[in-house]
């Protein structure tokens, strides 16, 4: 969010939680916040077989956050016609 | 008495006792305050930052909430610095996978935009892999370096040599030519990467060589902001002041020679700037509690006007931290604590 919308920290824990549906509190949680990535295929540190992971996850990042992702953009117009 | 056990900003270790630790946190933010023409510290604050020294464990965290996002400088080249030998994209996997990095980084080994520009046909597909293999944000980083525009490196003659022998003039527009030349090479390289998918544009080391240094980063950024208008750009400063190495070089009807890292800061937003790196630079000479009391009060002058998100520059030789190769924990854990929770910053 920092990156992409030049978001200060607070606002952007505030809107990054608000999307996963977490505390804020929890967004540094790592056992809360490896259920939740792993529930909504937003990858994990240790992602396992058939997880989602790299540009699968950032596909999905991109939808929840509601942001434009420039290599998911990419990697969409690459892959339709 | 208590004594309480820190470091001169070389490493070398020193005891201070109470008094001693308040007289030099009070030095510090004095002399930022004076340098910088900002505020001194509060006394609640100065109070905080007592605390943390007097804290008696090898290493400090943040109090709970108070958890940033780290951004990083040459990651890469970090990895084959310190001999270990990895590609660009395992040493980006590694940051990501073993040491939980935030944000990734790749940088080509010379970390100039110059030199980038002939190879940029091997640099784009190696960040379209990594981008496809990673997760986390990744930036592109390079410095202006705008050395690397005066002879006998590059086209333009040197105003080191020209200024010694009075041709102030001559030496001027050298580096006004050099502005030209690396804008161009700094809009070509991250044009390339940001068509490659990259996230962010690292230009970083801004203002190294002086005021012309830090007009080229300023021009590359607004350049960039008003050709892609979601391009990420963080822009990462050289020192706390920016040199006047022309001395009458402006940027939006502001001199930048002389200009504190605050007032830079509101420069950089206007060029379109996502993320700022302010830095602090360490004295070697004076004790940890006076740099890190210094370095956050010129880091709180920008987190208090700031629009945008602010990473302090935290490593060998600023942001409080002592100047040596292998940084000592007890004060790099001091100086990110008390950065973070005093500053409210949103990086480092």
């Amino acid at each position: 969010m920092q990156i992409s919308q030049g978001m200060r920290l607070v606002e952007a824990k505030a809107y990054v939680a608000g999307k996963l549906g977490v505390a804020v509190k929890d967004l540094t949680d790592p056992i809360i916040m490896t259920e939740v990535r792993t529930d909504l295929k937003l990858g994990t540190l240790h992602a396992g077989a058939r997880s989602a992971k790299g540009i699968e996850a950032k596909h999905n990042i991109a939808n929840l956050l509601d942001i434009e992702i420039n290599c998911v953009r990419n990697f969409r117009k690459n892959t339709s016609r | 008495m208590t004594k309480i056990l820190t470091r001169y900003g070389d490493g070398s270790a020193v005891e201070l006792t109470e008094t001693e630790l308040m007289e030099d946190l009070i030095a510090g933010t004095e002399d930022a305050a004076d340098r910088g023409n900002i505020p001194v510290m509060t006394q609640d604050d100065m109070d905080h930052l007592a605390d943390i020294f007097k804290c008696t464990h090898r290493v400090v965290g943040v109090d709970p909430g108070y958890e940033c996002v780290l951004s990083y400088d040459g990651a890469p080249i970090k990895m084959l610095r310190t001999n270990v030998t990895s590609d660009r994209i395992l040493a980006m996997q590694i940051y990501e996978k073993l040491l939980g990095a935030d944000t990734l980084e790749m940088g080509f080994v010379d970390y100039s935009f110059k030199p980038i520009k002939p190879i940029l046909t091997f640099e784009e597909p190696l960040m379209e892999q990594a981008l496809l293999m990673t997760t986390a944000p990744i930036m592109y980083g390079a410095q202006p370096n705008l050395g690397r525009y005066s002879q006998p490196d590059g086209p333009f003659p040197n105003p080191a040599e020209l200024m010694p022998m009075g041709k102030i003039k001559e030496a001027q527009e050298s580096y006004e030519l050099a502005v030209d030349a690396a804008v161009k090479d700094m809009v070509d390289v991250a044009s390339s990467m940001y068509e490659s998918g990259v996230d962010c544009i690292l230009l970083d080391t801004v203002g190294a060589a002086g005021d012309a240094d830090a007009l080229a980063g300023l021009m590359t950024a607004e350049i960039l902001r008003k050709k892609y208008p979601d391009i990420g750009i963080e822009m990462g400063m050289a020192g706390e002041f920016v040199l006047g190495m022309h001395g009458s070089l402006e940027y939006d009807g502001v001199r930048l020679a002389g200009l504190y890292n605050h007032q830079m800061l509101e420069l950089a937003q206007k060029a379109g700037v996502n993320i700022f790196g302010t830095v602090m630079n360490t004295s070697t000479t004076e004790s940890t509690p006076w740099n890190l009391a210094r370095a956050v009060t010129y880091a709180k002058a920008c987190t208090d006007i700031a629009k945008i998100p602010i990473h302090a520059n935290i490593g060998m030789g600023v942001g409080g931290v002592t100047v040596h190769d292998h940084t000592p924990i007890d004060v790099t854990s001091r100086a990110s604590k008390a950065l973070v929770e005093l500053c409210n910053l949103d990086g480092l």
